[in-house]
């Protein structure tokens, strides 16, 4: 066999690496990557119709249409917040969990979704453990597809409604947002980033709004490669600088479940990112305090700071209706694309 | 042979036999399953040559005539996973793809442990249109504890021995393996994957994973591994006078991924070591951005890397520190691959479409001679597992013949595959180069379906 050293490096075409595709439906929401500012706004403007519309008429929009809700993972404001803004508009819903659906028996995700448009359904609601279920989901079945969370990957109905909490505040009366909305703001996403499909959704919308991310967190749970996600990001391993150029801090759980044998010093860790009241006051004494729970006290905030008068995580449940009718309505009146 | 084989007549193509060095115009004569006569245009002992039922003529003007391919890394599936593929659809791809040696890894079901299991994938039963050489399991049950028969597996017909799939990490097995396989003088074949590091993973790490949220397994994994292989084959080779019967170990690294297992190859080899590397289409071509929405024809182990990985591939194979292409084909049914991306089987098809694609991105778009493509898809996989008379057409190799039409540009049909499987990411992709014939041993095993 020759033995060569290595030819100088020259320059190659290689072959072209294609888009992912958008999704089938136009209803469908399965990343923030794929909203438009315009599209942002159009939802925003949309939930404010819908929350702010007469009941009855309301009920009318979606009456007797059928929404399946497809829960792979436990929910609680999530599953409760879709649920009620589908039925708010009318339709019936259907949740079919896991632990209580021939899932149990070995049916697959593709089988699951088939079954589920043979009974009618014309949109599913997907929550599942594995990151891109979503996308098979639409794939197979040709429905539009709600991403209500999907392992590690994204989360973007929640992206949405903590947008919204953030504009109520930040931007009070303005009801359509641009590239430019959100200039001049820093929020600051702190704490179990590797393992949150919030903090991706997060990351993508905001700063299409203009908004810059700082994301911050130890190593184990922040790799310094998550800057790349998108444009806009930023990285900072202290917390205390990170809140310091922050007007909102949106603070994660860690994730137990997903941790895969990583091993956390919790004291440690509570010791450099637990959000408390001294920090708080402090660091960010005029920052917003977010986080999508479910919210563990005492680990990555105190009770007081959740309790606090800085803090939105009761707000931000509260927004979750009226986003995810807009986005239920959406998905039910879009049309299907190409 | 028992059956009685007639004489095949090759006219007027282009040869080209890089192991013999002979490049040019020539008439093939085949008879009784070998190389009878290679010969001038016209010239050869059949002169013109006049068909009938004792001589069959292929017209091969304005073609390519070359030894029949050779793919080191195959998964034929069989015993035991016939659903994904049998032997006889796994050759059948093979010489619908110019293959007429495939070497078949032993993760089937059961592993290849045994001569039994070994010489019943290349019984006559089975019906394979190309020869089979499998490779045995290095350890039971490829469980990395204790060592197989390699005496009695290499009577049976292994070439090598790997535990494909479930690497060899344990140091001192990995040690008494290629100690045990070098006095049978076979080679050690490693799918180079330290599993401590990728568990839960799917896809390569860095920003492509995370964006996906994905679980990445590193480059690390993968020439971590290389190197501690290379650092006991150092041991063993004893300064290169190998052990008592100056046997000196073979060590192949299996469908080699990242810059820097390449590199450690390449420093293996300066230092006068038996090492070698083979690299996979999908690797000297796609990156780890071609999962796209979560394709699971895009998922293979090792995965996509990197653009500076695929790079480096790419310089490897230039450069020539590349020993072979092979294909790794990996057939998975549809219902297996139609789940959630980290739920899918790792693993692609690839024995219809590498020629096709080494002669399009290689040889067309980045000029490496066609016959330094043509070595690295039959002399040297060939040489580089024994293959004797196999990878050449000198006179009294084995009748293993591709003749392929250079110039024909056509489009990959996953659904036309012969394989029973249809995992392919190269669906629709632009192939330069068509096979005409295949002729494994002799016999006709692939004609290109005439145009209607």
């Amino acid at each position: 066999m020759p033995l060569n050293s290595p030819a100088p490096q020259r320059v190659l075409t290689t072959p072209a690496i294609l888009t992912p595709p958008e999704p089938f439906s136009a209803g469908s929401l399965l990343s923030s990557r794929e909203l438009t500012p315009e599209a942002v706004s159009a939802i925003l403007t949309l939930a404010t119709q819908l929350e702010t519309e007469d009941p009855l008429k309301r009920a009318a929009r979606l009456a007797k249409r059928r929404i399946a809700l497809l829960f792979y993972e436990s929910s609680t404001r999530t599953r409760t917040s879709f649920e009620l803004a589908a039925k708010g508009l009318g339709a019936d819903t259907t949740l079919v969990s896991s632990l209580s659906s021939s899932i149990e028996k070995g049916e697959t995700l593709k089988d699951t979704g088939l079954t589920l448009k043979a009974l009618g359904a014309e949109a599913i609601i997907l929550r599942h453990p594995n990151s891109g279920a979503p996308w098979l989901l639409e794939r197979e079945t040709r429905l539009p597809v709600l991403n209500a969370g999907d392992g590690m990957h994204e989360h973007p109905s929640q992206a949405l409604l903590d947008l919204r909490a953030m504009l109520a505040h930040l931007r009070p009366g303005e009801t359509t947002v641009t590239a430019e909305t959100l200039a001049g703001v820093t929020v600051a996403i702190t704490g179990d980033i590797l393992h949150s499909r919030v903090a991706r959704s997060n990351m993508l919308l905001l700063p299409k709004l203009g908004a810059r991310v700082v994301l911050c967190g130890p190593k184990e749970l922040l790799p310094e490669i998550a800057a790349q996600a998108g444009p806009g990001i930023a990285f900072e391993r202290n917390f205390e600088k990170a809140l310091a150029e922050a007007q909102v801090v949106m603070m994660l759980r860690i994730q137990a479940e997903r941790l895969a044998g990583l091993q956390l010093d919790l004291e440690e860790y509570k010791s450099r990112y637990q959000l408390t009241e001294m920090r708080l006051a402090a660091f960010a004494p005029k920052a917003l305090v977010m986080h999508p729970g479910p919210i563990i006290r005492g680990l990555e905030l105190t009770g007081e700071v959740a309790d606090g008068p800085q803090s939105l995580i009761l707000e931000q449940v509260h927004h979750g209706v009226a986003i995810r009718m807009a986005l239920v309505y959406r998905a039910l009146t879009a049309g299907v694309g190409a | 042979m028992s059956v009685i084989l007639g004489v095949i007549l090759i006219r007027g193509g282009h040869l080209i036999d890089p192991a013999a060095q002979v490049e040019g115009l020539k008439d093939v004569v085949l008879r009784d399953g070998r190389v009878a006569e290679i010969a001038e245009p016209g010239k050869s002992s059949l002169g013109k040559g006049k068909a009938g039922p004792d001589l069959q003529i292929i017209d091969a003007k304005g073609l390519t005539v070359a030894p029949g391919l050779v793919d080191i890394h195959v998964h034929l599936r069989e015993p035991g996973q016939g659903h994904k593929e049998t032997i006889a659809t796994g050759t059948a791809a093979a010489a619908a793809g110019g293959f007429t040696s495939v070497a078949a890894m032993p993760n089937t079901t059961p592993t290849n442990d045994t001569p039994e299991i070994t010489r019943w994938m290349q019984a006559p039963e089975r019906g394979a249109s190309v020869r089979v050489f499998p490779i045995g399991a290095a350890t039971r049950a490829i469980k990395g504890d204790v060592l197989n028969d390699y005496a009695a597996l290499k009577s049976a017909g292994a070439v090598a021995v790997t535990d494909d799939g479930h690497p060899i990490l344990r140091d001192s097995i990995m040690r008494e393996v290629l100690i045990n396989a070098t006095r049978q003088g076979l080679s050690v074949i490693q799918h180079a994957e330290d599993t401590r590091l990728t568990g839960g993973c799917s896809m390569n790490a860095g920003s492509t994973a995370f964006r996906l949220g994905l679980r990445g397994m590193p480059q690390e994994a993968e020439y971590g591994l290389v190197e501690r292989d290379i650092r006991l084959v150092t041991e063993l080779s004893m300064n290169g006078k190998g052990d008592k019967n100056g046997h000196r170990p073979h060590l192949h690294v299996a469908h080699t991924s990242t810059a820097q297992a390449v590199a450690a190859v390449r420093q293996a080899r300066r230092n006068g070591l038996r090492v070698t590397c083979e690299v996979a289409p999908h690797h000297f071509l796609l990156t780890e951005e071609h999962v796209g929405a979560y394709d699971t024809n895009a998922k293979m182990n090792p995965p996509l890397r990197s653009v500076a990985d695929r790079d480096a591939m790419i310089q490897g194979i230039l450069d020539g520190v590349v020993d072979a292409i092979a294909t790794d084909h990996a057939p998975h049914a549809t219902h297996e691959k139609e789940v959630e991306f980290e739920r899918a089987p790792n693993g692609i098809t690839g024995l219809e479409s590498a020629l096709g694609l080494s002669l399009r991105w290689l040889h067309q778009e980045w000029k490496l001679p066609l016959s330094r493509v043509l070595s690295l898809l039959s002399a040297q996989p060939a040489a580089l597992l024994g293959l004797r008379g196999r990878g050449t057409l000198a006179v009294g190799s084995f009748a293993d013949v591709v003749v392929f039409d250079p110039k024909a540009e056509w489009v990959f049909r996953a659904k036309d595959s012969r394989s029973k499987s249809k995992n392919t990411p190269f669906d629709g992709w632009t192939m330069q180069g068509r096979v005409r014939w295949t002729i494994s041993e002799g016999r006709v095993v692939y004609a290109m379906p005439s145009a209607v």
